[in-house]
């Protein structure tokens, strides 16, 4: 008998523990159904009608110029023709030659295609570095982060425009992966500063403490719970770095040390205007280039904001 | 508060070390040394060896770095591969234009920063803060040397309002008025240029930092006791305001660096960032490496001064 009851009582609490671990999933669900980092990201741009409007301002821009590049001659570009030195725009040349008859619109698309590309791998590049670096900076805190901390003091007070020159002057078999990599070599202090301040707080929540007590190696912790948890903040941030690093990438250009000289950049086309009669009277040719570094700039910058809104919730307009 | 500055000042050193071994190498890995240039090239190689050994150039690194830095503390940075003149008298006429460059710029950051971040924090939300929000928005988007190229055209070539380049009209006399006006002249629009991009994070800071302090109990309490509205701002909001960003100018200096590299390209001002960019355009190694750690170590000390003034100011940055 009190075998049988003791049996029907044990299945009582089974059901109980069924019914509890019904909830359970069901209280799942419901933070299922709570927006995750990229909705909120989504919804956040989706009301900012300027940060909608920069991102698809942004992607018929992407999609044009890789597109007309893909297309176009680009022989016929680079090729000189003495014939046509500094044509104002005429319909032939929509926006008139350079100093060496070269069709400046064309050199305008791929300067573009060119600047985008060095930018996104840039961007890519220093943030792997920079995210790394702050998450096993923040994680491990103590000495690990003071010694990291004080590296990336060094490097973040060093005159960057200055040693990229210098590097790119003194490497032999200059390339575009060479020029990337000293880039990146001297950008990922941003990022890596961010990202260590959050995993700093990330570290002292419940989920680290607890896998950290199931024995989760650093190594899973820090790559495949903390990065996951703190994305919506490393998008934001490689966002906004992209912006900044077109402009560097088109300074650099500019001063003559970025692409080399056979790959035009929109850096390339402004560095005419060096040129006092190109900048004064031959608007043509560097204008655009200005005009479209701006362009991307900002509307780069725009979505980044309205994404950097998204993830602190006080700010959020959705 | 000493604490704090024993302890950044430990931080200083290692960094300057670091600086001097990191260029040092950049020195090793550069193509020629003191000799080149200097040697006839139809002397026996075993001659210019001899020689090499007589200069110690074929002593090993460690030696050399040691020789090189005691070099530097006597003020000796080398000889120029191209001008063959010790590169300190190179750089000696540069640093002085880039020098008030650099004051004119800053002068012109404070004077832009202050009145608009002012304005844009006591009026916050208004249509002139918006207005000035708007500017830095755009102003922190903007390469400098864009708009640096867009202000000579617009008032260099077409209005004509500013000289296009150089730094003094050159059929004056040093010592005269007209002198150290033609100066003052050259340096208006390249100067105006960098503070009206430079200035943007500062009034941005200042506006933050006074709609912060505005909803603070000392606000409310000398509001209390009857203070006017211009004693509360002037008084109470700016004295707490502005002491931070005034500490900011050593951290500027990065920034100004990379500004002056560019401007002086553009303006044709012959400073330290011509003279950099020039000498790496003619392989000019010793003189880009003297350019170099100056400038690098000008962002050192300027960071370093920076975080003493700050701490002093502020005492939540102090360690305990």
């Amino acid at each position: 008998m009190t075998r049988v009851y003791g049996l029907s009582r044990d299945l009582d609490l089974w059901g109980d523990l069924m019914e509890l671990g019904k909830k359970e999933t069901q209280s799942q669900q419901n933070t299922e159904n709570n927006p995750t980092g990229l909705k909120i990201l989504w919804s956040e741009l989706r009301r900012d009608k300027l940060a909608l409007f920069s991102l698809i301002l942004l992607i018929v821009i992407v999609v044009f110029v890789y597109g007309i590049s893909f297309v176009m001659n680009q022989d016929e570009i680079a090729k000189v023709d003495l014939f046509s030195i500094h044509k104002p725009p005429s319909k032939e040349f929509i926006l008139g030659t350079d100093y060496g008859g070269r069709d400046v619109f064309g050199q305008l698309i791929i300067g573009t295609r060119n600047s985008l590309s060095i930018g996104f791998l840039v961007t890519f590049l220093s943030g792997v570095i920079g995210v790394a670096f702050g998450l096993v900076a923040g994680y491990f805190g103590g000495h690990i982060d003071n010694i990291l901390m004080r590296v990336l003091d060094f490097f973040q007070v060093l005159p960057f425009i200055m040693l990229v020159i210098v590097f790119v002057s003194i490497v032999p078999n200059y390339t575009i992966i060479a020029f990337s990599l000293i880039f990146t070599a001297f950008s990922w202090m941003g990022v890596a500063r961010l990202i260590r301040s959050k995993a700093l707080q990330e570290k002292e929540l419940d989920y680290v403490q607890a896998s950290k007590t199931l024995g989760t190696s650093h190594f899973k912790i820090i790559f495949r719970e903390v990065m996951p948890n703190i994305s919506s903040l490393i998008i934001v941030t490689m966002t906004l770095n992209l912006a900044s690093n077109i402009g560097l990438e088109s300074g650099l250009s500019f001063l003559g040390f970025g692409f080399p000289e056979s790959t035009p950049s929109l850096g390339t086309l402004l560095s005419y205007a060096t040129n006092p009669q190109t900048l004064e009277h031959r608007w043509w040719i560097w204008f655009p280039a200005a005009v479209m570094i701006l362009v991307l700039m900002l509307a780069v910058r725009n979505v980044g904001e309205a994404l950097r809104r998204a993830t602190d919730a006080r700010q959020r307009r959705g | 508060m000493w604490k704090f500055i024993v302890r950044r000042l430990v931080i200083t050193f290692p960094q300057l070390i670091l600086l001097s071994v990191l260029i040092f190498l950049l020195a090793q890995a550069m193509p020629g040394d003191a000799l080149t240039g200097l040697v006839d090239p139809n002397i026996d190689p075993a001659t210019i060896d001899e020689q090499r050994e007589k200069l110690g150039l074929n002593k090993p690194w460690y030696e050399k770095y040691i020789e090189w830095v005691g070099g530097v503390f006597q003020g000796d940075l080398g000889q120029s591969f191209r001008y063959k003149i010790p590169v300190t008298d190179l750089i000696e006429e540069r640093i002085v234009n880039t020098f008030w460059l650099s004051v004119a710029t800053l002068i012109f950051t404070y004077m832009i920063a202050v009145p608009l971040g002012m304005i844009s924090g006591r009026y916050n939300d208004t249509i002139l803060d918006s207005s000035i929000t708007g500017y830095t928005y755009i102003g922190f988007a903007t390469p400098l040397f864009i708009f640096a190229l867009v202000m000579l055209w617009i008032f260099g070539y077409h209005l004509q309002w500013f000289p296009t380049g150089g730094s003094v009209a050159p059929e004056l006399k040093p010592g005269t008025l007209e002198y150290v006006l033609s100066r003052i002249q050259h340096l208006l629009l390249p100067a105006l240029s960098i503070a009206l991009i430079q200035t943007v994070s500062t009034v941005q800071y200042l506006r933050s930092e006074i709609v912060d302090t505005k909803q603070k109990d000392f606000i409310i309490t000398a509001r209390a006791k009857g203070a006017s509205e211009s004693r509360v701002y002037n008084r109470h909001i700016l004295r707490n305001s502005l002491l931070p960003i005034a500490a900011f100018f050593g951290y500027e200096i990065t920034t100004l660096i990379t500004g002056t590299i560019f401007i002086e390209q553009i303006f044709s001002f012959p400073g330290m960032g011509q003279l950099f960019i020039e000498s790496v355009l003619q392989r000019d190694f010793s003189v880009v490496n003297a350019v170099v750690l100056l400038f690098g170590a000008a962002a050192i000390v300027g960071a370093l001064l920076s975080d003493i003034i700050l701490s002093i100011v502020d005492p939540r940055i102090r360690i305990k």
